[in-house]
Parts: structure tokens; C-alpha cells; sequence
């Protein structure tokens, strides 16, 4: 057999490209959302129904773990919404490109991570 | 011809268009309400409840009731058209789907009932 195939079996050399992160983490940040709607729709629900339940749902937030969870909840919508512009972006045309898609990619990161940081902070 | 019988709309492409118009209601429902929430001072029960219950806003928050629906029932369609099949998981990938569905379909139908009786009870 002649020993010039293209072979690559290094595993450690094959890896998922940038886009194809923030594709995957776009999936898994709608499934979020979708199960974090029920939180939000109960909070939203308390808030409403009465004066009392309005300061119910502000001193529930408070709680560490309440508080984390609506702060996971919305920063996968954060990082939902932003990576959704950049796709209504590409529908548009721009940055369809190899090099256009990695950009892309890193720009939906970074801006993303700002976003979830400072409502982070806010929160906090 | 493939035909598609869970998904939204009656072709692929409907549904390409249906999440995307969705998605720029929601977008703009989300980022609306997140800066109403920022920019009012000292928010209380009077002003939070004098928002939802505006007409203008009951109008909104039923557009993105009902944008929210379309748009999960058409990206958990994809999710499970894509993951949960007989290629990916073996033979009992379709009842499995089929199962799945089922339940995303119900919590969808959940949303609906429970958001319209909270934004329409008050």
C-alpha cells in the first residue's frame, strides 16, 4: 500500500472552528431561554398581581440563588439576541467570508461577554 | 419530496422567514422592556403595573407572546430534527423525537395560555 494518504489522527489538531462554537452555544441558549421563559413568566406573573407581589419578586432576587438563576436566564438571552443580530447581519450578506464568519464569531463573544458582565454588575 | 409535518410553517423556507421576524419582535420587545427597566428611577409596583396594563403594550407583549411561541416551536424543531434522530441516537430516535415534541409542543401551549391570562387578567 502506498504510504502517501492524507491521513490526520491527531486528535489534539482537530478542533471545532470559532462560528461553529457560537453556533452550538446559540442552540444551547435557546434551550435556556425556553425553560428559563417559565421562570420568568412566574415572575412576571407575581409582579403583576399585586403590590405585595411585586416586592415579593424584589426581595426573592435577592436570594443568591434566585439571583443566579435570572442572571443565567437573561444572559443567555443576551448572548441569544446578540448572536441572532449577527445572523440577521449574515442573512443580509456581510461577512459571509471564511475570514467574515471567524470575525463575526469573535465579535459575538466579546460583545456578549461585556453585555453578560455589566448585567452582572448591575445586578450584583 | 420530503414532507415536513411537525415543523411551523408548510415549507422550510416559511419557516426561515416566520423565525426571523419573530426574532426582530422579540429583539425589540426585549431590549425595549430591559431599558425601560434601566432608565426608570426608583421603579415601583404603580409604574410596572400602568406599563402592562397600557393598551400599547398589551398589544407588544402579545406580539412577543405569541413571537416567542413561533420562534421556539421552530428552533426546538430544528434541535430535535437535528439531534434526536435514528442517525444520531439508533433506532428509537424517532419515538424518542416524537416524544420530545410532544412535550416542547405542551410547554409552548403552557406559555400561550399563561402569558395571555397575565397580561389580559390584570
Amino acid at each position: 500500500m502506498k504510504d502517501n494518504r492524507p491521513k490526520n489522527l491527531e486528535l489534539q489538531t482537530l478542533h471545532f472552528p470559532l462560528p461553529a462554537i457560537t453556533s452550538i452555544l446559540h442552540r444551547i441558549s435557546g434551550v435556556i431561554i425556553f425553560v428559563g421563559v417559565a421562570v420568568l413568566l412566574f415572575l412576571l406573573a407575581e409582579s403583576l398581581s399585586s403590590e405585595q407581589g411585586f416586592s415579593n419578586v424584589q426581595q426573592w432576587l435577592t436570594a443568591p440563588l434566585i439571583k443566579f438563576v435570572f442572571w443565567a436566564v437573561v444572559s443567555a438571552l443576551l448572548y441569544h439576541l446578540i448572536a441572532g443580530i449577527k445572523h440577521l447581519i449574515m442573512d443580509m450578506g456581510v461577512g459571509e467570508t471564511l475570514q467574515g464568519g471567524v470575525i463575526g464569531a469573535r465579535l459575538t463573544l466579546v460583545v456578549s461577554a461585556i453585555a453578560i458582565i455589566a448585567l452582572g454588575v448591575w445586578i450584583w | 419530496m420530503v414532507k415536513n409535518v411537525m415543523n411551523l410553517g408548510r415549507n422550510g423556507l416559511s419557516d426561515w422567514v416566520i423565525q426571523r421576524i419573530s426574532a426582530v419582535i422579540l429583539a425589540v420587545y426585549f431590549v425595549g422592556l430591559l431599558g425601560f427597566i434601566a432608565l426608570t428611577p426608583d421603579l415601583g409596583y404603580a409604574e410596572w403595573q400602568a406599563l402592562f396594563s397600557s393598551t400599547w403594550m398589551r398589544i407588544a407583549s402579545l406580539a412577543a407572546l405569541l413571537a416567542l411561541c413561533a420562534h421556539a416551536w421552530i428552533g426546538m424543531w430544528t434541535i430535535a430534527t437535528d439531534y434526536l434522530n435514528n442517525y444520531m441516537i439508533g433506532s428509537k430516535g424517532t419515538a424518542i423525537r416524537l416524544l420530545f415534541q410532544a412535550a416542547y409542543m405542551l410547554l409552548i401551549f403552557i406559555y400561550l395560555v399563561w402569558g395571555v391570562q397575565i397580561l389580559w387578567g390584570l
